[in-house]
């Protein structure tokens, strides 16, 4: 949750204030499922480990799950730490063994639910751990198995030591597709009074990738800027993202085979403030579906690999920009 | 506004509410409902230089916190790291701060920290009575900070957004980190387009009594190259030089403009070690008079394809971009500078004798 969204003062992690309430939270927290029945995706999904690419509910479920499990309880039987937690060899060995220790017993909470008699801990961000810390969690994770359920998350279960994945069972979550990030698009929409079209809905799985997250601050800001007049273009121009057109408009100049052309379209682009960088990475999608042969495409992504690092350099974007799409207008020609 | 108190055109005429903004309307008409709405997000403009962001970030200042945010005072700072001091001018009124962090090089994180941490500390007391309950950060050129720093403002800003909002200005994104423009609300500043700066020159020379051809102004407007301060510049200075104005006005370019110029000439007169000497010194002579390396690699650069034959062209703009990119990681322009030219030189010889042949 390090992204969040910082419009109002961070709120409360804990479980029970998390609710509909009138406080302006940040969209993401606000719909942030509270049971493993509200989780939009995944379908398939308890000493867990849980690889998968970015943003796509991992954190979500499983705190769902946690919920579920202790509902009221949940704060005093989960303990959730992230990378920005202190969480190096000497806090696995102290506070994490110190929690572990303690057991409890399986109770039934007011309502007749059965709370089962073991405590959860969530390691989020399991990847950026050290080494060594992971090497001190083995044997925690043993001697205390039986009153405490350790649950991992990492974007990359290959750099989760072997002997600490072995002893998980995995689940690896899929990125969303369109449909079911779609639906919780609207039902947000529903709620906040905005108008979902289905324009709005493309705009939006594409700047966000598939990427639910981005997808709702996304949405926040540009309602923010635009209010009702929200549309996909409002959704692109929050993203950063150029606007179609003006790459397309670039080829073109491109192929029209003449530099001059080429060259005030580059310096239209660069008078109109859109970033250089975002133009290289849009174009390398452009250029991969592109009608080009493999050779020629390999040519000009040579270029905008090395055109992309030179600008985090710092190097200056026209020559950077003419550079790249000279390549392009060489490809081309042949 | 008197007429003779002495300040430039650029500055007496300079908008200082957003009503009174009339270039990119959308864009103005965007931000103020932003400022009328009671949750302001982090903001990060971006826009080649010339376009306004200044300008639109102090009205954006104004149509937040009122007239009271030009009672400005500039003051320099010392800021205390281990046993070296530092000492930067913030520019601050009761509501903002304005720093330059760029202008600290190396040690820009702690001066970042610094700032934010002690603005962000003192919460406005009559929150109750003012419109807003927070204060204002401007950070400018934050595509110059280093990545240090950056990371470090990632935290500092989710840490105090209660109290402080941070509105950062840079010229493009690229260099700005991923995890701090997820952070920011981004807005595009573009530069005005010809037509806006042509009805802005002439409605300076109207509020002026100047009287000025449309087919003057939009000649200034095309030399500037879309920047409507350097035009407003150019303007004056064409006024001063001569006016009435004569129907073939000359309007002045920079010399250093010409002196390139001159500058690819010889290149292409010449290939010799001696011609690269003589470049050299040229070279110097820019330097000296604070010509930025890159703007005398790009203008070189642009010079140079408009003389040689379309072959050429690919690896002239291969090289420029090569050398450029070097010049930025390394520590002395005038070798890059150099070595771009030398490079040009031998090209440029092979492709003649190749015509010969």
């Amino acid at each position: 949750m390090s992204t969040k969204r910082p419009l109002e003062a961070p709120s409360s992690k804990s479980g029970n204030d998390r609710s509909d309430s009138g406080a302006p939270l940040p969209w993401v927290e606000k719909y942030r499922p509270k049971s493993v029945d509200e989780v939009s995706y995944q379908e398939e999904v308890v000493n867990t480990l849980r690889a998968s690419i970015e943003r796509t509910g991992k954190t979500s479920t499983i705190l769902a799950i946690g919920r579920q499990l202790y509902g009221d309880l949940f704060k005093s039987r989960v303990k959730e730490l992230n990378a920005s937690d202190e969480r190096g060899i000497n806090v696995v060995r102290t506070s994490i063994k110190a929690f572990a220790q303690v057991a409890t017993s399986a109770s039934t909470n007011a309502s007749g639910k059965t709370i089962p008699p073991y405590k959860l801990i969530i390691l989020d961000e399991a990847d950026a751990m050290t080494q060594d810390a992971q090497a001190a969690l083995r044997r925690t994770m043993e001697t205390y198995s039986k009153t405490t359920r350790f649950c991992l998350i990492c974007n990359y279960v290959s750099r989760i030591i072997e002997p600490l994945a072995s002893r998980c069972a995995k689940f690896r979550f899929k990125s969303l597709t369109q449909e079911s990030m779609e639906e919780r698009i609207k039902y947000i929409c529903d709620k906040e009074g905005i108008r979902f079209t289905q324009e709005l809905g493309n705009g939006l799985s594409q700047v966000s990738g598939g990427d639910l997250r981005r997808a709702i601050n996304l949405l926040q800001s540009a309602h923010s800027m635009y209010k009702e007049d929200t549309n996909a273009a409002a959704l692109f121009e929050v993203a950063g993202k150029v606007p179609e057109q003006v790459v397309e408009g670039l080829i073109e100049a491109a192929q029209s085979n003449s530099f001059d052309t080429l060259e005030s379209a580059v310096t239209e682009t660069i008078a109109n403030g859109y970033p250089a960088s975002q133009i290289v990475s849009q174009l390398f999608d452009v250029i991969t579906d592109g009608p080009l042969r493999d050779l020629q495409k390999a040519k000009i992504a040579e270029v905008l690999a090395s055109s992309d690092k030179a600008l985090q350099e710092g190097a200056d974007e026209f020559l950077q920009l003419m550079n790249v799409f000279s390549v392009v207008m060489q490809e081309a020609s042949r | 506004m008197s007429k003779n108190d002495g300040t430039l055109w650029v500055d007496r005429y300079r908008p200082t509410s957003l009503e009174k903004l009339d270039i990119h309307t959308d864009l103005t008409n965007q931000l103020k409902k932003m400022c009328t709405s009671d949750n302001l997000p982090h903001l990060l403009f971006y826009g080649p230089s010339g376009a306004g962001k200044k300008t639109r970030v102090k009205a954006v200042l104004r149509s937040l916190f009122g007239a009271s945010v030009e009672k400005v005072k500039v003051e320099h700072k010392a800021i205390k790291i281990n046993t070296k001091t530092i000492e930067i001018s913030i520019v601050s009124s009761s509501h903002h701060v304005e720093v330059n962090p760029s202008d600290v090089e190396f040690q820009d994180r702690v001066v970042v920290q610094e700032i934010i941490k002690e603005i962000a500390q003192s919460v406005p007391l009559d929150a109750g009575t003012a419109q807003k309950s927070f204060k204002v950060v401007v950070l400018h050129e934050v595509d110059k900070l280093s990545k240090d720093a950056q990371h470090a403002l990632r935290r500092t800003m989710e840490k105090y957004v209660a109290t402080c909002r941070l509105i950062l200005v840079c010229n493009s994104t690229s260099k700005v980190i991923d995890p701090l423009r997820s952070r920011c609300l981004p807005v595009r500043v573009p530069l005005p387009t010809i037509k806006e700066i042509t009805s802005t020159l002439q409605s300076i020379a109207k509020k002026e009594g100047v009287n000025l051809s449309t087919d003057l102004a939009n000649r200034i407007a095309e030399q500037s190259g879309r920047n409507l301060r350097k035009a407003i510049l150019s303007f004056e200075a064409a006024k001063v030089k001569q006016y009435p104005f004569a129907p073939n006005q000359v309007i002045e370019r920079a010399d250093w403009e010409d002196f390139i110029k001159q500058m690819a000439d010889e290149i292409s007169q010449e290939q010799s070690p001696q011609r690269l000497q003589l470049i050299r010194s040229r070279f110097y002579e820019l330097l000296v008079h604070c010509i930025p390396p890159e703007i005398i690699m790009k203008n070189l650069t642009m010079e140079l394809l408009g003389r040689v034959d379309t072959e050429l062209k690919y690896d002239v703009v291969k090289w420029a971009a090569h050398y450029e990119q070097r010049m930025q990681t390394g520590s002395k322009p005038i070798f890059h500078l150099e070595a771009f030219v030398a490079k040009f030189m031998s090209l440029y010889k092979q492709f003649l004798s190749g015509l010969l042949e």
